[in-house]
């Protein structure tokens, strides 16, 4: 394999379209399509009595309206429950639009087809719903109280508990080790909702074919395969005739990973029974109040250690907010109960969560996927104890490191992925190391000195954290070359800036030795690639990036099988450069990849020039062998399919500087050492982590659902919900540290949420140093900052 | 039916007839009356930027602009940015810096540096990030979008 191209800061080849405006984003197709809008309730809990639509009925434009009654067969059904669990033991998911209650403001209760958006909108305005009215249950622990239910056959809105403990290595339980510690600290935490937020939202547009009982929709979506499946299963269409496509998506971050929305069903079922194209287009506030949120948990700590800050014991009491469904099971809070542990080995370590239902927005993965609220509770825990015992905050992380020669590392627990929790490589001392020197993490006492003395008062965080990536079950590549020389890839997972044209062309034209300009890449569109699983979990260049290498290995081997029959050499003496097979050390005599593909299809006919060399009278063939031995033409398939995760690690450091009077929070430096085992392409990966971290510093300063005690989303738009521009952005530092994984032929590991991991945890250290003032709830606003101090005063 | 408005704009320097309702948002006239879905729309509400054009030059968001209001104007999208000999120098050094990710705040981006620029050719960082504090993007954390105009501004320096 050459390494030209692997590990190179290659620009990107979606960017040639995308600066010139010509992306396909879902709302830039179908312009003859006609539009969908939905009734969504203004309410957090209410029963509908009456749906009345007399008066929308002679809006001109109006094609239909749909209420649950009108939803026919499985269509009516409840959504499904993706990810089912034993402990999810009242999982509930909604139906696609509201039968009976609804159970969040938001929720669709009508859908309009009209012949542009603007009317249906007109006549969602018209539809008079009668409700009546039910108690909201909103806020983490009054409604796990269970007072009031959100599912009247959900007692204690509690949806999953789940208990999971390992014993130290002596053999002793947790109280145990508890009991005996020298020192325990007990503590609670608060992490706020926030939410993914791409700035392209949701959407659907169909196409029923009615002549050849075909439908296609493109969905701005994670997964078009498995919306496809759904869609299948759902329509009670054949497979066959069921083609999902994500077009250029505009940002995704977990929440289009949730599948099948209810518009995603909705909206080819209007095109079916209307026999038109339907499209919907998700409007600001629509996502807001009707797409997904996360995050929100209340976290109860007990913590035993020694005098070297080494844990004994960690005993971990999670309330997690799911909202009012699950169609995403409980991934979130077992995430976050798993990869709680970090870097670390631990003593005796439980963590029981109670995953609780509230009449608010439902909560499935956003980047991150409650890793975010798990690393929070860990390195809060450290520096709780550094501080109970005046140690450095980085030695009690130090005392408490994984060895670089202890991996493979069992923490004891079951994975998201239904496997062992077993770190496969890591050097966490030594990216410790890189990352003290990069924020000049012993000059920091001076510096903070010198800052006193002028009346400033800035602080110092750190945060480490390991993030389980690539998750199976697998991925597929295909890899075609045809008599053009042109290298077509795909496979079956989707893009929403990633970058995924570039890696992906970048390994196949490192694998097949062909020109990068020649390697063309196609992701999620399921009429090139049927089998895949999706884009979230750092997975995409972990699990397609090796099934691509070895669609790619199978490929080159039949080319230099075909070639070494055409040169009369031995196919281990030959390699490819350039597109050209030729023997080693000889490239002048060589064949090429376009001619090879032309001979891997046995032709009667010929369609040009190059094709007559491989139909019957051309004498390229050996009249004594069959002429087809293998398949015809020059591609191969092959999947990846890991037997668990790789595990991807690093460290945030951040300086912080709070203003004595106005209580203002800003960062003064932030840097980065991160351990993504081995880079395909640099700059992506940069990309990657600054994206990151600025979605992390908003959900440390910024971001919040502000929700009143009716269940109304205050800050439902851009203007109150305060995502970070430029100006709150610190510039990141960032160095890389490369441990490869044994797991994978490229010995690659995921990237894609490292970034916002840590965020919170290291501004909140920052802070507390800079203040003075135990900081354990976050996002944390200069207001909120001015009240802690006034209640510390 | 609403009452309908006859009107022309000169879009990326083509006169452009169009008949829309007096309520029609500028951003769905560029993008569904006259095709050109380069122009996003991230939040409807004039705070994201994705949907920036110039408007008689100067950055304008489509989104809170009524089409019938842009009557006779001058209008440049992402799609008239770059000129005969290929992308502009913005449009290059977005691509060269990588200064987008998934793309969809890139047109609003690429429209206020351009103009950006044209006031400002060496602007200084702060400027820079002052210039750009309208627009919001989800992934990249700005630091290469703020290199980008810094290089955009180097490439024209070198073109004049
Ligand atoms: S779409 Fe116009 S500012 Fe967001
Ligand atoms: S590149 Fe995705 S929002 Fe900016």
């Amino acid at each position: 394999m050459t390494t030209k191209l692997f590990g190179e800061p290659i620009p990107r080849r979606e960017d040639e379209r995308l600066v010139l405006g010509q992306g396909r984003y879902l709302d830039d197709l179908g312009r003859q399509a006609v539009a969908a809008a939905f009734v969504r309730s203004p309410h957090a809990h209410a029963r509908i009595r009456d749906i009345d639509v007399s008066r929308a009925l002679d809006v001109e434009g109006l094609i239909a309206i749909y209420t649950w009654e009108d939803l026919p067969g499985l269509v009516a059904e409840p959504l499904p429950l993706l990810i089912p669990h034993p402990a999810l033991t009242h999982g509930r998911t909604a139906y696609p639009l509201a039968k009976e209650i609804v159970r969040h403001v938001g929720e669709p209760i009508v859908m309009v087809v009209a012949t542009d958006r603007y009317v249906a909108e007109d006549v969602c305005g018209l539809i008079d719903v009668d409700y009546e009215f039910l108690k909201p249950v909103v806020g983490l622990e009054e409604a796990a109280q269970g007072v009031h239910l959100v599912h009247e056959d959900v007692p204690g809105n509690l949806g999953a508990h789940l208990v999971q403990e390992v014993p130290a290595r002596d053999g002793r339980s947790v109280a145990e080790a508890l009991e005996s510690a020298p020192h325990v600290l007990e503590f609670r935490l608060d992490i706020e909702r926030s939410a993914s937020m791409p700035l392209e939202g949701r959407g659907v547009y169909a196409r029923w074919d009615a002549d050849d009982r075909s439908l296609r929709v493109y969905s701005s979506t994670q997964t078009s395969t498995s919306v496809r499946m759904a869609l299948a299963a759902k329509l009670g269409l054949p497979l066959p005739q069921v083609e999902v496509i994500a077009p250029d998506v505009g940002g995704g971050f977990g929440v289009k990973i949730v599948h099948p929305w209810p518009e995603e069903i909705l909206v080819p079922w209007a095109a079916i029974t209307l026999g038109r194209e339907v499209k919907w287009a998700e409007d600001r506030r629509e996502h807001f109040i009707s797409s997904a949120h996360e995050r929100g948990q209340v976290q109860h700590i007990k913590v035993g250690f020694d005098e070297q800050g080494r844990v004994l014991a960690l005993d971990v009491d999670i309330l997690h907010d799911h909202g009012a469904y699950t169609p995403y099971g409980i991934i979130v809070p077992i995430i976050t109960a798993t990869q709680l542990l970090g870097p670390y080995k631990i003593g005796a370590y439980r963590v029981v969560f109670s995953s609780i239902y509230t009449n608010t927005v439902q909560v499935t993965p956003y980047r991150g996927a409650g890793r975010p609220q798990g690393v929070f509770a860990m390195e809060r825990t450290m520096d709780r104890i550094a501080a109970h015992l005046g140690l450095d905050r980085t030695d009690v992380r130090a005392a408490n490191f994984i060895g670089p020669d202890e991996f493979p590392y069992d923490q004891g627990l079951i994975f998201q992925d239904g496997r062992p929790l077993i770190y496969d490589s890591g050097d966490y001392p030594e990216s410790l190391r890189m990352l003290k020197e990069l924020i000049g993490w012993d000059d920091f006492p001076a510096m903070k000195q010198a800052a006193a003395e002028e009346g400033r008062r800035i602080g110092i965080g750190v945060g480490c954290y390991v993030e389980g990536t690539g998750v199976g079950p697998y991925e597929g590549g295909h890899v075609q070359i045809t008599s053009d020389g042109r290298v077509h890839v795909s496979t079956g997972l989707t893009s929403q800036g990633q970058g995924h044209e570039t890696v992906f062309a970048q390994i196949a034209a490192t694998e097949l030795g062909v020109p990068f300009e020649k390697v063309s890449v196609v992701t999620g569109d399921t009429r090139r690639f049927g089998y895949a699983v999706g884009t979230f979990a750092s997975r995409a260049a972990v699990m397609s990036g090796n099934a691509i290498a070895l669609a790619c290995r199978r490929v080159r081997e039949k080319a230099l099988k075909i070639a070494a029959d055409a040169l009369e050499a031995d196919p281990r003496d030959l390699e490819i450069t350039d597109g050209v097979v030729h023997v080693v050390g000889a490239p002048a005599a060589g064949i090429p990849l376009a001619t090879v593909a032309v001979l891997s299809n046995p032709l009667r006919y010929a369609f040009d020039e190059e094709a007559q060399r491989a139909t019957q009278f051309a004498g390229t063939a050996d009249p004594d062998k069959a002429p087809l031995e293998d398949e015809p033409g020059l591609e191969g398939k092959d999947y990846y399919s890991p037997i668990r995760s790789t595990f991807a690690s690093g460290m945030h450091a951040a300086i912080v500087e709070t203003d004595p009077d106005t209580a203002e929070i800003r960062i003064l430096r932030y840097a980065v050492v991160h351990d993504c085992g081995r880079l395909i392409n640099p700059m992506i990966v940069e990309g990657q982590i600054h994206g990151g971290v600025a979605q992390g510093v908003g959900g440390a300063l910024y971001e919040k659902m502000a929700y009143d005690e009716h269940g109304q989303l205050l800050n439902a738009s851009f203007m109150d919900f305060l995502m970070p521009y430029v100006t709150e952005v610190p510039h990141i530092e960032t160095a890389h540290l490369e441990t490869p994984s044994p797991l994978n032929p490229l010995g690659i590991k995921g990237a894609g949420e490292a970034g916002v991991i840590p965020v919170s945890s290291v501004i909140a250290g920052a802070i507390e140093d800079a203040e003075g003032i135990p900081i354990m709830r976050m996002p944390i606003s200069p207001s909120d900052l001015y009240d802690l101090r006034r209640a510390t005063d | 039916m609403p009452d309908l408005h006859e009107i022309s704009l000169i879009v990326n320097g083509v006169v452009r007839e169009v008949t829309v309702p007096a309520r029609r948002l500028l951003s769905d006239c560029l993008r569904h009356d006259l095709g050109l879905t380069g122009t996003h729309v991230g939040c409807e509400h004039g705070v994201c930027g994705a949907c920036t054009i110039l408007l008689d030059g100067e950055p304008a968001r489509s989104c809170l602009t009524l089409a019938v209001t842009a009557a006779g104007h001058e209008i440049t999208t992402v799609e008239g940015l770059a000129g005969d000999d290929g992308p502009s120098a913005v449009q290059r050094a977005f691509r060269e810096c990588h200064g987008l990710q998934c793309g969809f705040c890139t047109p609003g981006f690429l429209c206020t540096a351009t103009a950006l620029l044209r006031e400002n050719p060496a602007p200084t960082d702060e400027e820079v990030v002052e210039g750009l504090s309208g627009n919001l993007c989800r992934c990249t954390g700005y630091q290469n979008i703020v290199k980008s105009v810094h290089r955009a501004a180097e490439l024209l320096a070198e073109e004049s």
